[in-house]
């Protein structure tokens, strides 16, 4: 019987669990993650249980568990979107300085972050619209964008109205600067490179069409 | 100064004095401490400067404090929740000033504060608006902004238990900004579920010694 874990849909564009499946497929063993706010937090659900992955929580916490159940919730236990979650075995609480230290010190793996704009130099804008009427929030997302050794960002490679995100230049106020290492999206996986952006995976799609569409040169895998 | 035990959250607030800087824990409600910010409102300071994660949510807690106009600014990483309505209506009246800090920073701006520390050089935000007009060093090639510390006339925090001789422990995630603020006020305040004998907490396990700790109150609704 000839069976393969073929994780990777080719059809596109992905759906939102599709582009999580990917990012947890690029999860090593054993890593220490952060997951953002929002739609990274799915990553979570494809996860191998025999991964490893110890998940890191700004809050201070490490080896989360999943959100908990009925029956479950503790009003003490929450995670960075306080939404209650459940710990596992070898969980550790910590309190705030040291969980980023974390960050910044370098002993955090991954973290996923979602994106209004990524820029061709790896620059992240995804905390403030910039618009007048805006209250700005900012989070761990500064923190995280910096401290992580390697960072994944995590959204659709166009807005609603058909405008890129993968930009020559972020025109929304920066989070961080050439931070992104990757750009997982529902038309592509991207490395953001020295060189320029290099495309891993299409799906649906090739890597001339995407150059035309988000009007940049693309470099092809470099396997 | 050995520390006051406190036979209600009245007592513990009764000295603080109109336009103080308040370090208010908790991450959304997990180790806020509802009943001191209650004893607050009731004592009547107001000008207040409050340093907190969040901005208030819903109609309880910091939100209530907000809502009473006793608040003259806000530090906090991110004051725009689902359930913010209180801080958004404050702000976008004018009523309210907003320095947004980086989650990262907030604690360890605290820390500073705490451990003595006169300020400290921190890659978290270099070059994006909430680093603009901070000085900034180069170090082994990465960009640095100089951060200065937080430092509170009160703290009013949440633990788990504290014996009499001011020692805390927290419980899982509600532990968050509690240990760092304990240390970065002139007067301590902790609001509490449990106090226990001296003796009868474990010395390995204590989180927040006693030397930080000023006052220790047991929620009402358990005492």
């Amino acid at each position: 019987m000839n069976q393969t874990s073929q994780l990777t849909p080719v059809q596109g564009p992905l759906g939102k669990n599709d582009i999580a499946a990917l990012i947890a497929r690029d999860i090593p063993q054993g890593a220490f993650v952060n997951l953002g706010i929002g739609q990274p937090t799915l990553v979570a659900d494809h996860l191998p249980a025999d991964s490893g992955v110890v998940l890191h929580t700004e809050n201070g916490m490490l080896n989360m568990g999943p959100a908990a159940r009925d029956g479950q919730v503790d009003p003490d236990l929450t995670n960075a979107g306080k939404v209650p979650v459940t710990e596992l075995p070898g969980a550790a609480y910590f309190h705030h300085a040291d969980s980023f230290a974390m960050m910044r010190g370098g002993h955090l793996d991954i973290c996923v972050l979602g994106a209004f704009q990524v820029s061709t130099a790896g620059d992240l804008a995804n905390w403030h619209t910039g618009a007048p009427d805006a209250i700005p929030a900012v989070g761990g997302a500064m923190d995280l964008a910096i401290g992580a050794k390697q960072v994944f960002v995590m959204m659709t490679l166009f807005t609603k109205d058909g405008t890129p995100k993968l930009v020559p230049e972020c025109s929304y106020p920066l989070t961080g600067l050439g931070c992104v290492d990757r750009v997982y999206t529902d038309l592509a996986v991207f490395d953001i490179t020295a060189e320029g952006i290099s495309v891993r995976e299409t799906f649906g799609t090739t890597v001339d069409d995407l150059a035309t569409r988000l009007n940049l040169p693309l470099l092809p895998a470099t396997g | 100064m050995s520390m006051q035990l406190c036979d209600h959250a009245d007592e513990a607030v009764a000295d603080v004095e109109d336009g103080s800087t308040v370090l208010v824990g908790g991450f959304g409600m997990a180790g806020m401490p509802v009943e001191l910010i209650d004893a607050l409102i009731r004592q009547g300071a107001t000008d207040l400067t409050v340093v907190s994660n969040n901005a208030g949510n819903g109609d309880t807690g910091l939100a209530a404090l907000l809502a009473k106009g006793r608040v003259r600014k806000v530090v906090c990483s991110f004051p725009r929740q689902a359930d913010s309505y209180v801080f958004d209506e404050l702000y976008r009246a004018g009523k309210i000033d907003l320095e947004v800090v980086p989650q990262g920073n907030l604690a360890e701006r605290m820390r500073a504060a705490g451990a003595g520390i006169g300020a400290f050089y921190c890659p978290t935000g270099a070059g994006t608006l909430l680093a603009e007009g901070k000085e900034t060093r180069v170090i082994d090639g990465r960009t640095y902004v100089l951060e200065y510390p937080i430092k509170g006339d009160v703290a009013l925090i949440g633990a788990h238990r504290a014996d009499r001789m001011g020692n805390l422990v927290y419980r899982k995630t509600a532990r968050n900004f509690g240990p760092v603020m304990a240390t970065a006020a002139t007067t301590v305040i902790a609001q509490v579920r449990e106090v226990v004998d001296t003796g009868a907490l474990d010395p390995e396990a204590v989180v927040t010694p006693g030397i930080f700790v000023d006052r220790v109150v047991q929620e009402a609704d358990r005492a």
